[in-house]
């Protein structure tokens, strides 16, 4: 399959008019005109897709109620992105790249990330919670924007090795408006790099809505002014998700030059848990976006199409139970917090005065733990 | 056969470029033009576009650049044109190149180093001399260093690139030309080891980078009066040699600390904490410093005014409660 702005030329890197869209809000295919080019992916693949985002909403539901229950620190939920959570990992390979942000951690649990791992940030630990190499998927980014030149970076070097590798770089509507979006995107045009900027554009920064973030047409067409091909999407239809996306990886790989998605999505709860999000929008907003829902959108298209039967949905339900339980015992447990852990990463070996600090906190907590004896 | 700070920096790119193919060079105009003090001279001849190559005019890109190259097993060495010009970078220094290690419990290190031409002396306008050292030094994940001389700018950048840890390598401008009859390679012990610049049993002076030469020739213009005046030099300032400074001060029982940096909250105030909490038994006075005015780093017609002279230094030297001098000179 191969992306229908190939093209080089201005012309070339503009994103469709329209976001590509296969789904109708009611899950019905749409006329062709709308899928911008782009073929239908594969049925069994959608099935896949599905069967991941459903288990992708039970975990995000359990990560928020963990929150309520003091067991996470904080938690930045991703309902209603489930299509482009899922549909951003299912695309890549093995040997690829993921760049995710602090709200992907639905991305992570479908990148095979052990979920209490994904959650060890949120949870209050020191680092990122899972091995980034073994996963291949950078540590979740907290300021914004920031890790998107490691992408081109990473990207560059590894084509430079003769790898057969893509990064995936997930970013926000608001991660667009910071000048590390401009500098990577700058970046990785120059030096060619095979990286995939994903833009989940779900409309708010916090409290700050799309229209305070950007004048321009789409997010996408940020793509132009860069030399980047570009292109736009309904981030609620898994379908044009895995099709669009399928085409941009793929275009990477070959070595077509680094592409920018734009993803028209909804933030479906508040910024976290801490966020009282009615200050700055209206329920009725949110209602309009619960009709676009993205998991029942694709449920409906492929049980239509036959390609989804009760006992489908039944093994995914059943499937997002049992990682459901399976997490939560485990995150009942107080985690283990080692004092001297603390000191033993911030260098290859630690200083002499990093010693002298493990020391002493070391020695105060073994006083307060004799104590508690 | 003699060679200025600027060849020695140069020599000692090129030999861990020969050393170590993973060793790639870049920023802004470092390639055909070889970097604007020339430290990077035809590297890009010697070790090609790919080795050696210029980047867009971005300094935040550039960091992020070379962290992503680094997480995929290169050792990049970047450069930031001037001091000032490497704060667009600071939030990528700050927030990925010091923590990246940490973050990810040492799946992820990297082996990179940021060279940023600093200090004053050189009469360079607006925004072209600011010592910032602090900054990184406040930063745990950081290596902060900076060569005194010749012989150390070679030494210390070879130890700074083999170095696993994320280095900021700072380089002092008014000190890129000056000069020295040794033949490179040398080798000094690795980051961490500071250096008796001159040994005297009085007083030690702690100095690093710009400073040193300052702090030398006050040492000598000092035994006029009959003192006999210590010179560390630092050479790295983080990690810090503090038992190197210990045993010195233990010695002498005066300490005067000098630095280029604003006064205020700069490297100087942590090095007088330390000494007076290590040595307090040993003091015979009040542990001085001789730093940079706060004010905003004047231009050239000023800047005089605002280095550490050798004048300024002695007259803190006067200030360390003497009985008498020891007058051994006359």
């Amino acid at each position: 399959m191969v992306a229908p702005t190939d093209e080089r030329g201005p012309r070339g890197l503009l994103p469709s008019v329209s976001p590509v869209r296969f789904l109708t809000v009611d899950g019905e295919l749409t006329e062709l005109d709308e899928h911008g080019g782009y073929q239908l992916p594969p049925a069994e693949r959608l099935a896949t897709v599905y069967h991941q985002m459903v288990v992708g909403r039970h975990f995000d539901t359990e990560a928020t109620n963990l929150t309520k229950l003091g067991r996470l620190a904080v938690y930045p939920s991703s309902r209603g992105q489930e299509a482009c959570q899922v549909a951003g990992v299912a695309v890549l390979g093995a040997q690829d790249w993921l760049f995710p942000t602090y709200r992907d951690t639905v991305a992570l649990v479908t990148r095979g990330i052990d979920p209490v791992e994904a959650l060890g940030l949120l949870r209050g630990d020191w680092h990122c919670g899972y091995d980034p190499v073994a996963t291949r998927t950078a540590p979740q980014c907290t300021p914004l924007g920031t890790h998107l030149p490691h992408a081109v970076g990473l990207a560059y070097a590894a084509r430079r090795r003769g790898e057969d590798l893509v990064a995936m770089a997930f970013v926000g509507d608001g991660g667009t408006s910071e000048g590390d979006f401009h500098e990577a995107l700058n970046f990785a045009a120059v030096f060619d790099a095979p990286v995939v900027f994903l833009v989940q554009n779900n409309r708010y920064a916090i409290s700050v809505p799309l229209s305070r973030q950007s004048a321009a047409p789409s997010l996408a067409h940020k793509g132009i002014g860069y030399g980047i091909r570009s292109e736009q999407v309904d981030g609620n239809d898994a379908v044009a998700l895995m099709a669009v996306l399928s085409a941009a990886v793929e275009s990477v790989r070959s070595g077509a030059g680094p592409m920018l998605v734009e993803a028209h999505t909804y933030r479906m709860e508040a910024h976290t848990n801490a966020d009282p999000v009615d200050r700055y929008r209206d329920a009725s907003e949110v209602a309009e976006w619960v009709e676009r829902d993205p998991l029942r959108r694709l449920e409906r298209y492929l049980r239509a199409a036959g390609e989804l039967s009760d006992a489908d949905v039944q093994a995914a339900e059943h499937a997002a139970e049992e990682l459901v339980t399976w997490m939560r015992p485990r995150m009942n447990v107080d985690p283990v917090v080692d004092p001297a852990a603390m000191f033993e990463h911030v260098y290859a070996e630690p200083t002499a005065q990093l010693i002298d600090q493990r020391d002493m906190v070391v020695a105060e907590a073994d006083l307060l733990a004799g104590e508690d004896r | 056969m003699t060679t200025t700070m600027v060849q020695a920096l140069n020599t000692a790119l090129r030999d861990a470029m020969r050393a170590d193919e993973s060793v790639v060079v870049f920023g802004e105009d470092v390639g055909v033009l070889g970097g604007v003090f020339r430290v990077t001279d035809s590297l890009a001849d010697e070790f090609g576009a790919d080795r050696c190559f210029d980047t867009p005019l971005a300094e935040s890109g550039i960091t992020g650049f070379a962290i992503g190259m680094a997480m995929r097993g290169f050792r990049p060495v970047i450069e930031m044109q001037f001091d000032s010009f490497a704060y667009p970078a600071f939030e990528q220094v700050a927030s990925h190149v010091a923590k990246l290690r940490n973050r990810t419990r040492g799946a992820l290190e990297l082996p990179m180093v940021i060279r940023i031409p600093y200090g004053g002396g050189i009469g360079g306008v607006e925004h072209h001399s600011d010592s910032s050292e602090s900054h990184y030094a406040h930063l745990p994940g950081l290596k902060v260093v900076t060569p005194a001389t010749v012989e150390d700018a070679y030494s210390l950048l070879r130890s700074s690139i083999d170095d696993p840890d994320p280095v900021v390598f700072m380089e002092p401008k008014k000190l890129y030309w000056s000069k020295s009859d040794t033949a490179l390679p040398v080798r000094a012990p690795g980051l961490g080891a500071a250096r008796i610049a001159r040994p005297g049993g009085d007083v030690t002076f702690v100095a690093y980078g710009p400073s040193v030469p300052v702090a030398l020739d006050a040492a000598e213009a000092a035994t006029e009066q009959g003192l006999d005046i210590e010179v560390i030099d630092l050479r790295s300032l983080v990690p810090l040699d503090d038992a190197a400074i210990e045993a010195s001060v233990n010695r002498t029982g005066r300490c005067v600390v000098i630095s280029e940096a604003h006064s205020f909250a700069g490297i100087a105030a942590e090095l007088v904490a330390r000494v007076q909490q290590r040595c307090f038994y040993s003091l015979q006075a009040p542990v001085l410093r001789v730093a940079g005015l706060d004010i905003p780093y004047p231009p050239p017609l000023y800047e005089h005014l605002y280095l550490p002279s050798v004048d300024r230094v002695l007259d803190v030297v006067d200030q360390l409660e003497w009985d008498e001098l020891p007058n051994r000179a006359v």
